[in-house]
Formats: structure tokens, C-alpha cells, sequence
């Protein structure tokens, strides 16, 4: 008989040739070649700040990626960076933000504060209107703050107005919504009243559970309010479309306050998830703006996208966590502490992580007004000392290389946080022969084993601000907080952080969160690993944003310069 | 044999690949080539199919025996060359990734494991299935009506989902990756054992040992499980390959194993998201699955056309 | 027998059975994704137990596990599926509404394909049984089911997308340009796995003894393979579809997320991940239903193709 099939090798040695190709002609130069994209035109201001219309792109159209599918558009529900982002262009609350991060007048126009800090009066902006015409009132806005609150409305995001005075007996349903200390004095002017002086409520009002919502609108529509045609905004942009999973389209709102000073025309917020895919829709240009660049990629990206990788410090930190309440970490800090000075934060912000995060020792990110971060002594040490100084701590608690520790780092499926684990697990072993086994659990595995402390001894941690004060980070720490995976427990560190919660001189306030964090960080019950950074691509064509730590970038504020060859617009929608 | 008694697929199977076991136990065929042998000698004048064994064989040799000889570990990090290409100079003949481990011995480690969920996995569906299969299409009536019944509720559960919930439940460990990819893939199986045993059990010898008052139990043993041997070899290889794939679908959803551990899926699926920055964390592991699931086919196929009588023309 | 009483007394048997079928992959199901650890409404910033209680209020989840599922049955039995828990604006009902066009589409084309080029090239190879030709296209097509399409999607997007700048790199907007790579994706492995199928059917028929005879009466050769062969040959392709079919229009994960593409598929892996239980059982019910609908399609195809199995034993 003769043979009737192929050598393999044949249809092998196809396919590898087609695999290499296709794999190794991309380090070439290729059509995407920096010089062959199209640049913008160097802008030119006109006098009141604007961008002058000659510079700016025929088409006002910017198409974002916004990582994920929002869970919901009603602010009061909202949780989470993608729904925010879009919220924060839909809807203006008593106060926002400037590019780069400074809280400024909203939909209030002015306010004042009580000598106490615990009274804030708000005058709101008599020419603002909702985008069906109707004014903006400050019955508007107690409403809005009665509905977040209420346990009918289920708000997972309603924690953050628990400063407000009886938010916390609404919210668990022992008082009326009524009674919240929210209080229309006349049309235009709201008084809120706190129970404790929060120095940061300024900014909180920036946070879509404090947005306006249109009373009659939610009536008449009850939960599908949100729909492109029903929902009723007050912000820069109104909802055009929404196809779900697919694109969510701005519109600009002609009746914003300030719609004059409005130069996109529409912004398209995509939920593309897979970090690779949105970075190959930014190259063949149909996106401005990306939520994320994959992880590996930082001296690629650099390389062939040095004008569009945009890297800035983000508030928040890194770390992971002890659990305090299982062995081997309930009595002994100095264990603890060989763990955290083993580490070698520069090698993994250098090759690990690659995108420029800061090195950390401790826990609140810098870059919070005038807060000093704690920095222990050992931060300035080289790493040499710290790993000698490690060894002996290790040597110390009774472990060495014949009776190794052993222990297990859990963190939550994710390629950024499996490089980092596996990176601190080889430092271990390297430096001091800990046996670390890595557990990778799928995320809500991973947060039900965490916050129930009986399984967890090292697992991944972290935090990001949900407003630029110390207090964010801090009360994770609290005993019994609901945030406290750590099992962490100190009646002074309680203390402290009460009185901070009550002191409303700015500087006795942050002379004792400082010396809060300084309390935790000698009892080492975290491994601080570095501080976060944002890292994305953007257009060179769109300006008018700006770097800041809350990571909070407005659509209003943005526009597209013409291209320097080209008058046309550089993107199609995809 | 009424054949009312079966369904398309199996009148298929049944014409399509038992008759040559059939021919030889009627005929005793004392003094020619078992149909094993014959199937044997065509099966190594099948160039592909034994071209194909070869390489497989190199492969696993390699993949068994290589992370013993290679100097590197797979766990450990290189930090002076993290994500380095493949160099000779450095050691790292197959580059290094991320965090400065060694693409090669990850690569044949991963193989390892690669071909053990393939194998296991696919075990794991074979004993299923068969049993299910035989035992269902030996009793026949009632019984085979409510188990096969069965397996097409479970064929109405979306299967990718099914296993996602195993490993969110369980967690991840490897041996539910063999357990939740093989308890899906024996549905196939037991539909295709079913058929044969329904053709099987009209066979005179198997009528015969009933006559004889064997128990049901040990006819099943004895004279129809052996018998469907030559469909089962050939749906082994050809399971082998498509387990693998699942595999590494799983890995690239992020639910395979667990690290340090790694599979060519798990590569495959990491290397394909740097394929521009470092195509060399794709391309080596990429082509190892690639020429495996290639060889499997293959041999499968061979299989298939040595043990199908058609071809004897 | 006509085409007729029996086959109208198997279909009406065949939907009776769907009832328990269904009902069988609602519980288990149901109580399936009850057991995963980890509930819908878990997140990093955890909740303060008395939100949490609002939220459990507001979605029933509160209630006796029994109760659940029976205020569950009565929803299904309205087509009621219930709002989703991670997509809150929406209910499941109008998540399958707005995802499983988009997935019949790209599906049901990928399908399509499969079936045309795989007949075609299966055929054409089992012709040229052992020629070059033969050879080189079966070659190709075990590199279609042998690299994962998340392999193939990414060099696809590179080639076509990044560096020729033909077709989009993702996204979906109903139009055919970004329709082409993931149809694409999706169809290699179905061309790869039919043409195979394909070809070991053809040429086992081709060897069988009615087409020996067809030649033998000095029919054209076109016709032999037209009328007598093409037609048995294709059962195996025919029972590979049913599932087939349902997977592709239902499960194309990968291509969704790697496309960008807002179809049913993710909602599987999603709603598993994201504890959404409504929105996973709305998708696997649905699943459910189109896998039994469609292995009755193929069913019927078998016996017009194949008249002589009895509707009793479908």
C-alpha cells in the first residue's frame, strides 16, 4: 500500500514559517512608523484661554476607552472607575474638578463653612438648568441626597455620604430619609450639615453618590431612568446612545451653564476590556485615549509610542497584607519585618512593574496636600543592609535555611499581580529561603477568603483613594472596619483615628494622622510594594486635560487639535 | 440487527469500524494475521501516522527528561535578564519572560503538564463514557432510554461554563483541571459505546456466553468492553489533542493552573498578549503545542484508516 | 413512509421531553452558581452590612433558598429572567435581546462558512485522495484546529488591522468591516474540523459498494458524487453542526473579548465570574432551548438526508 497522507513535517514546517512571520516581521519597521502618524498642529490660545478655533479639529470627536461595561448610569447605584468616568461627564455635583485635580466651584457657585466645619452652605448657579429646560433647584439636590441614601435605593456607594448628619441611621433604615442633614434654604441655596468636620467633603461632592438626579424623570421612569431618551442630566453631556457592551455616546448638552465653553461635540466611551485589543484599536487609530497599556510593554510602548504613553502618579498604593490573626504572623512583628525588608521594591518597579511606580515603605501614597508621608528608617538603607538586617530578624524568629518558613501568598487572578507575587516570592526564597507557595484566586474567591481571615496569611492588598485625604487609606486599619482584612487591632491607632475624625484644625488633624500611619508601620502588619500609576495611551491631539492623582479626567475640559498635514479628523469610530 | 435501534451517527459507526473485529472472531482466523496485526502493518505503512509517532515520541522524551538536564528552574528568576530574547550568551536559549524565567525549561515543564491533563483528562472520560456507554447500550430498554436522556441534558449545558464553575467552586488545582474537562468530554464517548454495544450484543459469542449463563456483568467486562478497543484507541487520540486546546482556553481565561506551575496553553495565552514586544514568549511554546496537537491528529487519524476495514480494497 | 405522521408525532414527543430537560438544567444550574463562594453584590470596598442587607432585600436574595428558586420558576414560566445584578440598568431579558443578534450573526456566518468551504475542501480532497493538493489543504486544516484562536485573533488584528489598516481592529458597529476578522476567527477551526470530516466520510462512501455500482452503470462521474455520495457523506458533517452550531453563536469567548464584541458568549464566563446569577441563568436556559431546537433541525436533516432511520429512534 502506499502511504496515503502528508508528512507532517510538511504541513509543520508551514506552519511554524507561518507563526514566525507572522511574529517576527513586527519588530521591523512598519506602517505605523512614528514619522508616518499624523501630528497635531502646535496649539495657539486665544485670550480668554481657549484653544483659538484655527487650531482645533474639524471634527470634535473623541472615542475613549473606558476599560469596562458600567454597571449602571444612575450615580446614586454607581460603584467603580468606568462608571464614574462617564457620571462625571453626564452629571455636575455641587463641586468639580479642574484638570489637574483642584476642587472648583459646580453646580454651586460659591459656598460657605461654618466656624465648626460642620455647617456647609451651598449657592448654587441660578442660570444652570437640567437638559430638559428645567432649572436646577436646591430641592434638586435633596432630593438626590435623600434617594442615595435611602435603603430603598440600595446604594453601594451611599458610605461616602455618612459624614452628613443621620446618614448613617437612614442608610439602616432608623430614621426617614427626611431627616438627613440636607436643607434647601430658599431656591438656590442647600445647607448641609455634617456630624463630624470632614476637611476632604469638598471633594467628596465630586463623587456621583452626591450627583443630582431629576426627580421627575425617576418618577415617571423608575429604573430605567438611565436609558438614552429618559435620562435627564445637569453636566457637560447628555446621553445619546447606549448599546450595551459596545459603545455608550455623549452628546454635548447646549444647556449646560457653560456649554459655550464646550468644544467636543461628542465623546464615545468604549468598555473594551482585553488590554491588548484596546492598545491595537489605539494604533490603528480608533481610539484617543486607552484605559490601560498592557503590562509588559513599557520599553516597547516607549520605543515605537514615546509621544502618545502617558504615565502619572496615582493615588494609591500597593502593598500586601499580613493576616494578623493566623500564625505564623499573630505575635511576631520582627518576622514580619524580615519579610517586608527583603524586598527589593526597585527591582520590581524597574523589571516587574516597568512603568515608573515609586518604590514604597509605606502606606498613604505621597502627593496628598501638605501630609508627610512616614517613612521608617530602613526606606533609606540600600537594599544590601535591608537584607542583611532581614537574615538576622529571620534568623531570629527561629527560622533559617533547614527550617525554612512556609507560607502562602494569595492574590487575585491578574497578570500584574501574579509578576508582582511571583517576583516577591523569588526575593524571599533568594534572600532569606522562604518557601512561599502562590495561590491564585478568581476575584470574589479571593475577596470572601480575604475579609474572612481564616484561610489568607500573605495576600495581595491595596488601595486606592476615594478622595485625596490620608483618612482614605488610613481607615482600613480601623479595628473591626469592615475593610480591615488584616485582623490589625491597636486601641491607640483607634484613638488616633478617632480624633482625627473630629479635629478640624488642618494641621493638629494631619499631625495626627501622621502619627497614626507611624503607629501601624512599626507594627508591620502590611508589605508596602510601591505606589500606583495611571499608564495610557493618548492622542497628541487631544489637549486640554491634565495629569492628577485622583485620575478623574473630564470630557468637558478636552478637545482635538487639527492635524498638521491633515485638516481632517485623525479617528473613525471603529 | 434492527436497525431501528439506531440513530444516524452510530449506524455509522457501527458500518464504519467494527466489522473487522466482527470478520475475525467469526472466522477464529487461526492461521492469517490477527486483525490486530493487520491493523498493526497497515498503521506502519501510514508515513504520516508513524512519522507523527516519532516526533510525539521525541516529544515527550524531551518534555520528561529536559527540565532534569536544563540548569535553570522553573521558578526561578533571573533578575540580570528579565524579558532578555534568546541568547546563548545569557544561557536562556529560548529568552527569558517577564520576571526573568526561563522560557525553555517553562516550556517543556509546561508540556508536562499539557500532556498530563491530555491524557488524564481524556482517561477520565474513557472510563466514564465506556462504562456509561456499554452499560447503557448493553441493558438497552428503559435504562439506556434514561441514561441517554441524560447525556443530552448534560450536552444542553454549555460545557465552557460548566467547567468555569467547577474551578470557581473547588478552586484551582490540577487535578479538577483533569476531572472537570474529562467529566464533560465523556458524553461523546458514551454515545459512541452505546452504538457498538447495541451492534456488539447480537453477536453470536455474546449470545452465546448468555446462553452459557455468564452474568451480565462479566459479558460486559469480557466480551464487550475488549471489543470496542479499536473505536475507543482511535477517539483516545483524537481526544488527547482537543483536551489540550481546552486547556489552554481555560488558561487563557485566566483559570489554569496554578503558578509556578505552567501549560503551553498558559504560554501560549501569555506570550500571545506580547506577540509584538516579545514575540520569542509566544513563538517556542506556541510551536510545541502546535506540533503536538498536529502529531495527535495524526496519529489518530492512522489509527482511524488502519482499523477501518474499508480501506482494504 | 410520508413525510408526515411520524415525523409530526416525533417532534411533538421530542418537545414534551424538552419540559423536564429544562427544568432538570434550571435546578441544577440554579443551585450550581448558589454554591460558588462569594455572592453578586461582593466588592473590594466591602459593603457595610446594613447596605448590604438593603441590596439582598432588594433582589430577593434574602429569601430561603427554596423560595428563591420557585419565585424563580414562576418568573420563567412569564419569560421573565429577571433584572441583571451586574448590569443594573438593564434586565436580562434585554442583554439576550441586544447580544444574541450580534452573536447569531457572527456565529451563524462562521457557521455558514465552515460548511461551504470544509464541504468543498473536503470533497475536493477526498477526490484527489493522496495528490499534492490533497496533501497541502489537509495540512493546512489540521493547523486550524491545532493553534488556539487566541493566537490566530491577535496575528489576524496585526496583519489586517494595525499594519494594512483594512478592517477595524475590534469594536462592533453592525457593519461588515468589523464583522470580517472574527467571522474569520471563528470559521478556520469549523473549515479545518468539516473539511476533515468531510473528507473521511466522502471517501469512505466513495469505496462503498451502491457507488461502485452507480459507476459501474456508467453514470457521469459529476453525478455519482452530486446525487449518490454527497449526500450520505454528509450525516457526520450534519451531527457535528447541532452542537457545533450552538456553541459557536453561544460560546465564541475569546473572539468576543478579543474583538471587542458585545455578544452572549462573555456574558457565560462574566456572569459566572461576577456571581450574576440571573444573567447566568438566563444565558444557560437560553443555551439550553437553542441546543434542543437545533438538534432537532439536525435530526430532521438526517432523516431527509437518510429516510431510512425510523423518527422513533431520533
Amino acid at each position: 500500500m502506499i502511504s496515503r497522507r502528508p508528512v507532517p513535517g510538511i504541513g509543520l514546517a508551514l506552519g511554524v514559517a507561518l507563526l514566525l512571520s507572522a511574529c517576527g516581521g513586527e519588530g521591523e519597521s512598519t506602517p505605523i512608523d512614528r514619522a508616518h502618524r499624523a501630528q497635531p498642529v502646535t496649539p495657539v490660545f486665544t485670550d480668554a484661554g481657549l484653544p483659538d478655533p484655527s487650531v482645533l479639529a474639524e471634527e470634535q470627536v473623541l472615542h475613549r476607552d473606558n476599560g469596562e461595561e458600567p454597571q449602571t448610569l444612575d450615580p446614586h447605584l454607581a460603584e467603580g472607575v468606568p462608571a464614574g468616568n462617564i457620571l462625571r461627564d453626564l452629571f455636575e455635583g455641587l463641586t468639580a474638578e479642574s484638570p489637574d485635580g483642584r476642587v472648583v466651584p459646580g453646580a454651586a457657585m460659591r459656598w460657605n463653612i461654618s466656624r465648626d466645619a460642620r455647617t456647609y452652605t451651598f449657592y448654587l448657579r441660578r442660570e444652570a438648568t437640567w437638559s430638559n429646560g428645567d432649572p436646577l433647584r436646591a430641592e434638586d439636590f435633596v432630593y438626590s441626597f435623600r434617594r442615595s441614601v435611602d435603603p430603598r435605593t440600595a446604594s453601594n456607594s451611599a458610605n461616602m455620604l455618612l459624614p452628613i448628619e443621620n446618614a448613617h441611621d437612614v442608610l439602616v433604615g432608623r430614621e426617614t430619609p427626611e431627616l438627613l442633614g440636607v436643607e434647601a434654604l430658599d431656591e438656590y441655596t442647600l445647607q448641609i450639615r455634617l456630624s463630624d468636620p470632614t476637611p476632604y467633603f469638598l471633594a467628596l461632592l465630586t463623587h456621583s453618590s452626591t450627583f443630582p438626579v431629576h426627580r421627575a424623570s425617576v418618577e415617571q421612569h423608575g429604573a430605567r431612568f438611565s436609558r438614552p431618551g429618559n435620562l435627564v442630566s445637569n453636566g457637560a453631556f447628555v446621553l445619546a446612545d447606549w448599546q450595551v457592551r459596545s459603545r455608550i455616546v455623549l452628546t454635548r448638552n447646549d444647556r449646560y451653564w457653560n456649554a459655550a465653553n464646550t468644544l467636543l461635540q461628542r465623546v464615545v466611551y468604549y468598555p473594551f476590556e482585553d488590554l491588548s485589543a484596546s492598545l491595537k484599536l489605539f494604533r490603528s487609530g480608533n481610539l484617543h485615549w486607552t484605559y490601560e497599556v498592557p503590562n509588559n510593554q513599557f520599553h516597547w510602548l516607549e520605543q515605537h509610542y514615546p509621544d502618545e504613553l502617558v504615565v502619572s502618579p496615582w493615588l494609591g498604593s500597593y502593598f500586601f497584607g499580613f493576616n494578623l490573626t493566623r500564625e505564623p504572623f499573630v505575635a511576631d512583628p520582627q518576622l514580619r519585618l524580615a519579610l517586608v525588608l527583603a524586598i527589593d521594591r526597585e527591582l520590581i518597579t524597574e523589571k516587574v512593574t516597568q512603568f515608573g511606580e515609586q518604590p514604597s515603605f509605606s502606606l498613604v501614597p505621597p502627593g496628598i496636600g501638605e501630609y508627610e508621608t512616614q517613612v521608617p528608617e530602613y526606606a533609606g538603607w540600600t537594599q544590601a543592609e535591608r537584607n542583611e538586617e532581614a537574615r538576622r530578624l529571620y534568623a531570629a524568629a527561629g527560622y533559617g535555611m533547614d527550617e525554612p518558613l512556609r507560607i502562602e501568598i494569595r492574590y487575585n487572578t491578574s497578570e500584574n499581580h501574579k509578576k508582582v507575587a511571583l517576583a516577591i516570592a523569588s526575593l524571599w526564597k533568594q534572600v532569606l529561603g522562604v518557601q512561599a507557595t502562590l495561590i491564585n484566586e478568581e476575584w470574589k474567591v479571593f475577596l470572601q477568603n480575604r475579609s474572612g481571615r481564616v484561610l489568607t496569611q500573605v495576600f495581595r492588598a491595596g488601595w486606592i483613594g476615594d478622595y485625596a485625604d490620608p483618612y482614605s487609606f488610613l481607615q482600613l486599619f480601623r479595628t473591626n472596619d469592615g475593610q480591615n482584612d488584616y485582623g490589625y487591632s491597636n486601641s491607640l491607632y483607634d484613638s488616633l483615628l478617632e480624633q482625627v475624625a473630629s479635629e478640624r484644625i488642618p494641621g493638629r488633624r494631619r499631625r495626627l494622622m501622621q502619627e497614626a500611619e507611624r503607629v501601624l508601620l512599626e507594627e508591620v502588619p502590611i508589605i508596602p510594594v510601591y505606589t500606583y500609576v495611571t499608564k495610557r495611551l493618548v492622542d497628541p491631539h487631544l489637549r486640554g486635560w491634565d495629569d492628577n492623582v485622583m485620575d478623574h479626567h473630564y470630557s468637558k475640559h478636552m478637545y482635538l487639535l487639527r492635524s498638521q498635514n491633515a485638516p481632517t479628523p485623525v479617528a473613525e469610530a471603529p | 440487527m434492527k436497525s431501528s435501534e439506531l440513530t444516524g451517527n452510530e449506524r455509522e459507526a457501527v458500518a464504519g469500524e467494527i466489522d473487522p473485529f466482527e470478520a475475525a472472531l467469526r472466522l477464529g482466523d487461526v492461521k492469517g494475521r490477527s486483525p490486530w496485526e493487520d491493523a498493526w502493518h497497515r498503521l506502519l505503512k501510514n508515513r504520516a501516522a508513524v512519522t507523527a509517532a516519532i516526533i510525539m515520541g521525541v516529544m515527550i522524551l524531551v518534555v520528561v527528561i529536559g527540565p532534569w538536564v536544563i540548569s535553570w528552574d522553573m521558578d526561578y528568576t533571573d533578575w540580570d535578564h528579565t524579558n532578555s530574547p534568546p541568547s546563548l550568551a545569557n544561557g536562556h536559549w529560548f529568552g527569558t519572560d517577564a520576571v526573568g524565567r526561563d522560557i525553555l525549561v517553562r516550556t517543556l515543564e509546561g508540556g508536562r503538564i499539557s500532556l498530563l491533563v491530555g491524557f488524564v483528562a481524556t482517561i477520565v472520560s474513557l472510563l466514564i463514557g465506556v462504562s456509561y456507554g456499554a452499560i447503557a447500550g448493553y441493558y438497552g430498554g428503559v435504562t439506556d432510554r434514561v441514561m441517554m436522556r441524560l447525556v443530552d441534558i448534560i450536552y444542553a449545558l454549555p460545557f465552557m461554563f460548566f467547567v468555569i464553575l467547577l474551578m470557581v467552586v473547588f478552586g484551582r488545582n490540577i487535578v479538577l483541571i483533569f476531572v472537570a474537562i474529562g467529566a464533560v468530554n465523556w458524553l461523546d464517548m458514551a454515545r459512541i459505546v452505546r452504538g457498538q454495544t447495541l451492534s456488539l450484543k447480537r453477536m453470536e459469542f455474546v449470545e452465546a456466553a448468555r446462553a452459557c449463563g455468564v452474568e451480565n456483568r462479566d459479558i460486559i467486562r469480557r466480551h464487550i468492553v475488549p471489543n470496542l478497543l479499536g473505536v475507543v484507541m482511535v477517539y483516545v487520540t483524537l481526544t488527547i489533542p482537543q483536551v489540550i486546546l481546552v486547556e489552554s482556553f481555560l488558561s487563557f481565561l485566566g483559570l489554569g493552573v496554578q503558578e509556578p506551575m505552567s501549560s503551553w496553553g498558559a504560554l501560549v495565552s501569555d506570550g500571545a498578549q506580547d506577540m509584538e514586544s516579545a514575540p520569542w514568549t509566544l513563538v517556542f511554546p506556541a510551536v510545541f503545542l502546535t506540533v503536538t496537537l498536529y502529531c495527535f491528529n495524526y496519529i489518530g487519524d492512522g489509527l482511524r484508516d488502519a482499523l477501518d476495514p474499508k480501506d482494504r480494497l | 413512509m410520508t413525510l408526515d405522521q411520524g415525523l409530526v408525532r416525533q417532534l411533538t414527543r421530542r418537545l414534551l421531553g424538552v419540559v423536564p430537560t429544562l427544568l432538570l438544567l434550571i435546578t441544577v444550574v440554579f443551585f450550581l452558581v448558589r454554591v460558588a463562594p462569594g455572592g453578586p453584590f461582593d466588592t473590594e470596598k466591602a459593603l457595610p452590612p446594613e447596605i448590604q442587607a438593603n441590596l439582598e432585600a432588594k433582589y430577593h436574595l434574602d429569601e430561603p433558598l427554596l423560595q428563591q428558586y420557585f419565585r424563580y420558576l414562576g418568573q420563567i414560566l412569564v419569560l421573565d429572567f429577571g433584572p441583571s445584578f451586574q448590569y443594573k440598568d438593564w434586565t436580562v431579558n434585554e442583554l439576550i435581546a441586544q447580544g444574541f443578534p450580534v452573536s447569531l450573526t457572527i456565529g451563524g456566518v462562521a457557521m455558514l462558512l465552515g460548511f461551504v468551504f470544509g464541504v468543498g475542501i473536503g470533497v475536493g480532497a477526498a477526490l484527489r485522495q493522496n495528490s499534492a493538493a490533497d496533501f497541502t489543504t489537509m495540512g493546512f486544516a489540521m493547523l486550524g484546529v491545532s493553534i488556539p484562536n487566541f493566537v490566530v485573533a491577535p496575528v489576524l488584528i496585526l496583519l489586517f488591522a494595525v499594519y494594512a489598516g483594512w478592517l477595524p481592529a475590534g469594536g462592533w458597529d453592525w457593519s461588515w468591516r468589523s464583522a470580517v476578522l472574527p467571522v474569520v476567527t471563528l470559521a478556520l477551526p469549523v473549515i479545518a474540523y468539516i473539511a476533515r470530516l468531510m473528507r473521511g466520510s466522502m471517501i469512505e462512501v466513495l469505496h462503498s459498494n451502491f457507488i461502485r455500482t452507480a459507476r459501474a452503470k456508467g453514470l457521469p462521474e459529476r453525478q455519482v458524487i452530486l446525487r449518490h455520495a454527497l449526500k450520505p457523506a454528509l450525516l457526520p458533517v450534519i451531527s457535528y453542526m447541532g452542537p457545533a452550531t450552538a456553541a459557536l453563536i453561544t460560546g465564541s469567548v475569546v473572539v468576543e473579548r478579543i474583538f471587542s464584541i458585545p455578544g452572549l458568549g462573555s456574558y457565560f464566563v462574566q456572569g459566572a465570574l461576577n456571581r450574576d446569577y440571573t444573567l447566568v441563568m438566563g444565558v444557560v436556559l437560553f443555551y439550553g432551548v437553542l441546543i434542543i431546537a437545533l438538534n432537532v433541525v439536525v435530526d430532521l436533516l438526517y432523516s431527509i438526508l437518510n429516510p431510512k432511520i425510523a423518527y422513533e429512534e431520533l
